[in-house]
């Protein structure tokens, strides 16, 4: 699939991290900026980070300006992407379905669907009727949460996270980026306010540019150059039933708690709730968040007691103070940042890698991630989706 | 994860709702020159330390009291609790 070379001791773009958001970041940069002397230093294997560990789902549902369109952009990559990168990712636009319970809610899904039809998105307000044809077998007259309708997202879907990947890491190599695994960053080389090079397990490399995409070790990594970010990290637990015959064709989320679930096409169930709350860099969670995701699976769709788990997962999010990402430069120059994903990174990764791509290439914000700034708290500009505040296990 | 209440003894942690980094005990002088400044570190900045972390917990569905937890975040393990007034008094935060 690609070449397995040493580091060089110096290149102009160097990218830290070997998850989906860096790989995307290199393909672009080399195939669509013709920039070379491109490196990605990853500490372990590739996509053995966050891009291996989700839940797969790609949409566009958000209903802020500053995000919608970022996300919007990222969709229309996905609907491309296979035939960018010659690679099957298995994008599948199955449709995500978001249930409404209260005349609030419908209230906000309207407003939400208008603001994604603004940006070029597609949006679908179903009542009752519209979602029973669709899935009559959910639990429609709950006592407490009866379904009253949902907000359909037809062009969203989910997308094999594996080879997105491998699709983005085989064309960036074939670019003639270096993809580095097993290379540990281990400190940076700051002078006079600008970065010279990293040190890393295999030595030193110099590099006219840095930039960091390492969504749940940032804090770590980005302390090595001096700075505390707006950032937490958090543990995301994730579920994969065993494999059942078709039943779910396509995502649907709950909206009285916090449970979304569809299948794979290997059968399996697939399906996660909330962070588990606390700080943690452990990749697996505690058993309480299980209890709380099974008791909304079981009010959602009450013949999902009868499937059996097969495994249970934790990947560790970088939970922003507003929920929203930060794609930026830093005070220290030629230094730049991917970073504050939450738990959305996956169906962001083309958007994410082409806009990083952008900004490194030109210096300039791509004009979709303009709000991603750093910088946004101090000024006083929060992409705060839910309105809960610099509360990053809220979000 | 079950957390050492100084008063009550082992607690599961579902009980408890969780604040984050025990430094937030801490606020700025609001009256400061550079308080705009101080304020906008001590909300949105973060340690986020991979290991031993002092950490604010409530009480919510016990005696409502705040502890400051010393866990590690790389493997859970906790390592002690105690009051937070107790931890304000001592200075140690």
């Amino acid at each position: 699939m690609w070449r397995n070379p040493d580091p060089q001791p110096s290149y102009d773009y160097v990218i830290i991290g070997g998850g989906g958001h860096g790989l995307a970041t290199a393909y672009y940069l080399a195939n669509t900026f013709k920039k070379s002397r491109i490196a990605v230093l990853e500490k372990s294997w590739l996509g053995s980070g966050n891009i291996g560990r989700n839940t797969t789902i790609i949409r566009s549902n958000y209903l802020l300006p500053g995000n919608e369109p970022f996300y919007e952009f990222s969709m229309k990559l996905w609907e491309g992407l296979e035939q960018e990168f010659n690679f099957n990712a298995m994008v599948s636009q199955r449709g995500i379905l978001n249930l409404l319970h209260t005349d609030a809610q419908r209230d906000a899904y309207r407003r939400r669907g208008n603001a994604m039809i603004l940006a070029g998105a597609d949006a679908e307000l179903l009542d009752r009727d519209g979602v029973r044809a669709m899935y009559p077998w959910l639990n429609f007259d709950n006592a407490r949460f009866p379904i009253k309708g949902g907000l359909l997202q037809r062009r969203a879907g989910t997308a094999r996270h594996d080879g997105v990947a491998w699709g983005y890491a085989r064309g960036a190599d074939r670019a003639g980026v270096d993809l580095i695994q097993n290379c540990e960053v281990t400190g940076m080389r700051i002078e006079n306010g600008r970065i010279c090079g990293v040190e890393t397990s295999r030595g030193y490399i110099a590099a006219g540019k840095v930039g960091v995409a390492v969504a749940g070790s940032s804090g770590r990594v980005m302390a090595m150059a001096g700075m505390r970010l707006p950032i937490e990290s958090h543990v995301l637990q994730a579920f994969v039933s065993e494999g059942l015959k078709p039943v779910i064709d396509g995502v649907i989320t709950f909206g009285a708690g916090h449970f979304y679930v569809s299948q794979s096409d290997k059968g399996g169930l697939v399906f996660g709730g909330d962070i588990d709350g606390y700080n943690s860099y452990a990749q697996r969670g505690n058993l309480g968040v299980v209890e709380d995701v099974a008791q909304g699976g079981m009010a959602l769709m009450p013949m999902i007691g009868r499937a059996r788990l097969l495994r249970i997962w934790g990947g560790i999010m970088d939970m922003s103070m507003d929920g929203s990402p930060i794609i930026d430069r830093t005070r220290i120059e030629g230094l730049f940042l991917n970073a504050g994903w939450c738990y959305g990174g996956f169906k962001a990764t083309p958007a994410s890698g082409y806009a990083f791509a952008h900004l490194l290439a030109t210096d300039t914000p791509l004009e979709s991630a303009r709000a991603y700034r750093l910088d946004r708290f101090a000024r006083g500009y929060p992409i705060d989706e839910k309105g809960m505040g610099a509360t990053p296990n809220l979000h | 994860m079950l957390i050492p209440h100084p008063l009550l003894g082992p607690r599961d942690s579902s009980e408890f709702s969780y604040l984050g980094d025990a430094s937030l005990m801490d606020r700025p002088d609001g009256m400061a020159p550079d308080a705009a400044e101080r304020f906008h570190d001590y909300v949105h900045l973060r340690d986020n330390p991979a290991g031993i972390h002092r950490e604010l917990w409530f009480h919510e569905q016990g005696d409502r009291s705040w502890l400051v937890v010393t866990r590690n975040t790389v493997t859970h393990e906790i390592l002690g609790a105690e009051l937070a007034r107790d931890a304000r008094k001592g200075g140690a935060a």
